[in-house]
C-alpha cells in the first residue's frame, strides 16, 4: 500500500496551479496528478513523497486535503495489462472504487487502485501477488 | 403541578374567557390611561371598546421596542407613580433603556408566572435553589427571587460571579434548583471539572431554569450529562414584565404560554399578518393584567410558532417553540421566511460539515436562488467517490424538509468562506447587482 494525497479544490480558474505552487514552495516532489472533477469542484489525486506532510503543509494553507492509502501495482505494458489485473479482482468480487494509470516508462506500468476497506485490500494484495503481478510499496517509487 | 394546578390545566374555553377579558381591560387600560396608546389607537382606527372576540386584537396596531424608547423613562406606565413598587430598565444595546414598572398586583403575577417552573419541575419547599442570575435592574435577578419564593423553596440569592465560591455552595448547601444562563451553567460545570470536582457526583441538582439566552439541544444534553439534572427553559423580555412569559415543562417540548395573563401571535415579520399554528414568525405579545407597565401587542422581534396540538404533560396552556433568533437577521427566499438560525440547526444534525456557512443570493431568470456554501470537516473522507455530492444531497433534502424552500447546497474550500474577525460572513445578497 502506498500513501496518496487527496485534495479538495473549487473548480475556479488558478486552483489547480495554485496548488501545484504550494506544494513546490513545501519542496514535495509529485509523481503522479489525477483529477476527478464536476463543474463545481473537483478531487485531486497525487502520488508524491511524504504525502502527510504535504497534507499538513496544505492544512495550514487553508485546503481540505487528506492522506489515503492505495494500492500500486506493476503491470506489463502491452495491451491487456490492466485487464489481467482487473480480472483477478473481479474474480474475488473484491469492487474497486478507481484507478488510474501512474506510470508507462519502459515495458512496465504502474496502476493504482483503490479498494475502500482494507480488508480486502490486503486480501487483494496477496491473491495479486499469487498471481504474479508485483505490487508495490512506498520505498519502491 | 400542584400549587397552581388550577390554573395550569384549566379547560381551554376557561383560558379564552380569561383572556378575552383580559384583552378587554388591558385595551381599556392602554387607551384610557395612556397617551401614546390613545393616540396610536385613534391614529389606527381601533375602538378599545369594540372588543368582541380575541381576534379583534389583530385590528391593534403593533408597539415596537422604539415607541418604548422613545417614551422614556415613564410615558408608558399606565398608574400613579406611588402604586409602583419596583422598575426595572433593560440597557439595550443603542443606549436606550425601557422601563418595565410593577404595581404590587404585577409582582405578585410576575412571581406566579415565574413559579410555575417549579410547577412543572416538581420542585417546592423541600428544595434549596440558588439564583445565579445576576441580581439589578435586569429581570432575571429578582424575577427568579420571587418566582423561587412563590415556590415555597429556601433561596440562597448568590447572584452571578465567583464561581468558586458557587461551586463550594452548590456542593456544601445542597442547592438543588439552578438558577441561571445557559452558558454561566455550563462555565460552573467546566469549572468544577477543571478543579477536580465532578459536578454530576458532588452537586445536588435536580433542574436548571435556564433562560435569558437561546441555546441549543446539544448544549442542553452537555448541560443535563455534566450538572445530571434536568434543563428547563424560560422566556420572557423586560418589556413584557421579565421571564415567565412563558416556561417549559419536563417533556422539553416547547414552552408553555402563562395564557391568563400573556396573549401571543406570530406574525410575518415582513408583512404583519397573523400567520397559523405551527408557522415561524415573529412573537407579538399582549399582556393581560398588568397594571404599570401594560402592553398590547408589542413586537418581540424574537422568532418561534406556536406548537399545535396538546402537551403530554396536562397543562392546557399552549406552547412556543424554543427561540430561534431575531427578526433581524431574517431572509426572504422567492417569498418564503428563512431565518439564519433554523439553517444552522440542519447543520448541527451534519458531523461531516464544520459550523462555518455561507449563503449567496443571486437572481436567475427573476428567480431567487440561494447557496449553501459549507466546508467538510477534516476527516470527511472527500476521497470515497461519490462522498461529495451524496453529502450535498443529504443536506439539500434536509433544509427543504426544515424550511420549506429549496437551497442549493455546495461545498467549498475551508478558506473560500470570508471570515471577519473570527466571524463568518453568513450571508452575501448579490440580488438586484445581477438582474437580466
Ligand atoms: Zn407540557
Amino acid at each position: 500500500m502506498i500513501d496518496q494525497l487527496t485534495v479538495f479544490l473549487e473548480n475556479s480558474e488558478g486552483r489547480l496551479a495554485k496548488l501545484c505552487r504550494a506544494l513546490a514552495d513545501a519542496d514535495i516532489n509529485m509523481k503522479a496528478l489525477t483529477i476527478a472533477d464536476t463543474t463545481e469542484y473537483g478531487v485531486v489525486r497525487i502520488i508524491c513523497d511524504d504525502a502527510e506532510r504535504a497534507r499538513d503543509y496544505l492544512d495550514q494553507k487553508g485546503y481540505r486535503a487528506m492522506v489515503t492509502k492505495v494500492t500500486a501495482i506493476e503491470v506489463p505494458n502491452r495491451p491487456g495489462g490492466l485487464a489481467d489485473l482487473l480480472g483477478v479482482l473481479d474474480d474475488l468480487d473484491i469492487p474497486v472504487e478507481y484507478g488510474y494509470c501512474f506510470s508507462t516508462a519502459g515495458d512496465r506500468a504502474v496502476d493504482i487502485l483503490k479498494i475502500r476497506i482494507a480488508s480486502e485490500a490486503s486480501k487483494a494484495v496477496f491473491k495479486l501477488e499469487e498471481s504474479g503481478f508485483r505490487v508495490l510499496t512506498q520505498k519502491d517509487l | 403541578m400542584s400549587r397552581q394546578a388550577d390554573v395550569l390545566t384549566m379547560p381551554r374555553e376557561k383560558i379564552e374567557q380569561v383572556q378575552l377579558e383580559g384583552l378587554r381591560k388591558t385595551a381599556v387600560h392602554c387607551y384610557e390611561d395612556i397617551p401614546f396608546y390613545h393616540k396610536s389607537f385613534d391614529e389606527a382606527g381601533f375602538d378599545p371598546y369594540s372588543i368582541k372576540s380575541l381576534d379583534d386584537v389583530r385590528r391593534a396596531p403593533f408597539v415596537t421596542k422604539q415607541d418604548l424608547r422613545d417614551n422614556y423613562p415613564y410615558g408608558l406606565v399606565g398608574v400613579d407613580r406611588k402604586d409602583v413598587r419596583e422598575v426595572h430598565m433593560s440597557s439595550g444595546t443603542t443606549g436606550v433603556a425601557t422601563v418595565a414598572a410593577y404595581t404590587e398586583h404585577d409582582l405578585k403575577a410576575w412571581s406566579e408566572c415565574f413559579e410555575r417552573a417549579f410547577e412543572f419541575a416538581g420542585a417546592g419547599p423541600e428544595d434549596v435553589c440558588q439564583i445565579c442570575y445576576g441580581y439589578g435592574l435586569f429581570t432575571g435577578g429578582l424575577g427568579a427571587h420571587y418566582g423561587s419564593l412563590q415556590s415555597g423553596a429556601t433561596v440562597i440569592p448568590i447572584s452571578a460571579g465567583n464561581t468558586e465560591r458557587q461551586i463550594r455552595v452548590l456542593r456544601e448547601m445542597g442547592s438543588t434548583v439552578l438558577e441561571c444562563t445557559p452558558s454561566y451553567a455550563m462555565h460552573i460545570a467546566d469549572t468544577a471539572l477543571a478543579m477536580g470536582v465532578d459536578p454530576a457526583k458532588e452537586f445536588h441538582l435536580k433542574v436548571g431554569i435556564h433562560g435569558a439566552e437561546a441555546f441549543s439541544d446539544n448544549f442542553r444534553r452537555e448541560l443535563e450529562r455534566k450538572l445530571n439534572y434536568k434543563v428547563l427553559d424560560i422566556y420572557g423580555l423586560t418589556q413584557t414584565g421579565g421571564p415567565g412569559l412563558a416556561v417549559e415543562c419536563l417533556e422539553q417540548n416547547g414552552l408553555h404560554i402563562a395564557e391568563d395573563h400573556f396573549l401571543c401571535e406570530v406574525i410575518d415579520p415582513a408583512t404583519g399578518e397573523v400567520l397559523p399554528d405551527g408557522e415561524w414568525g415573529e412573537l407579538v405579545v399582549t399582556t393581560l393584567d398588568r397594571q404599570a407597565s401594560p402592553v398590547v401587542r408589542y413586537r418581540t422581534r424574537d422568532i418561534t410558532r406556536i406548537l399545535p396540538g396538546e402537551c403530554a404533560c396536562g397543562c392546557t396552556h399552549r406552547r412556543i417553540d424554543r427561540l430561534q433568533g431575531r427578526t433581524d437577521d431574517m431572509l426572504i427566499i422567492r417569498g418564503v421566511n428563512v431565518f439564519p438560525s433554523q439553517i444552522e440547526n440542519v447543520m448541527k444534525t451534519f458531523d461531516e460539515v464544520s459550523s462555518w456557512y455561507q449563503i449567496e443570493l443571486t437572481t436567475k431568470n427573476y428567480l431567487d436562488v440561494a447557496t449553501l456554501k459549507v466546508e467538510a470537516n477534516p476527516d470527511f473522507d472527500i476521497d470515497s467517490t461519490g462522498a461529495i455530492e451524496e453529502l450535498q444531497r443529504r443536506i439539500q433534502a434536509a433544509l427543504k424538509t426544515a424550511l420549506s424552500v429549496g437551497i442549493r447546497v455546495r461545498l467549498v474550500e475551508p478558506m473560500s468562506i470570508q471570515r471577519s474577525e473570527g466571524k463568518a460572513k453568513r450571508i452575501v445578497d448579490l440580488r438586484g447587482e445581477n438582474l437580466k
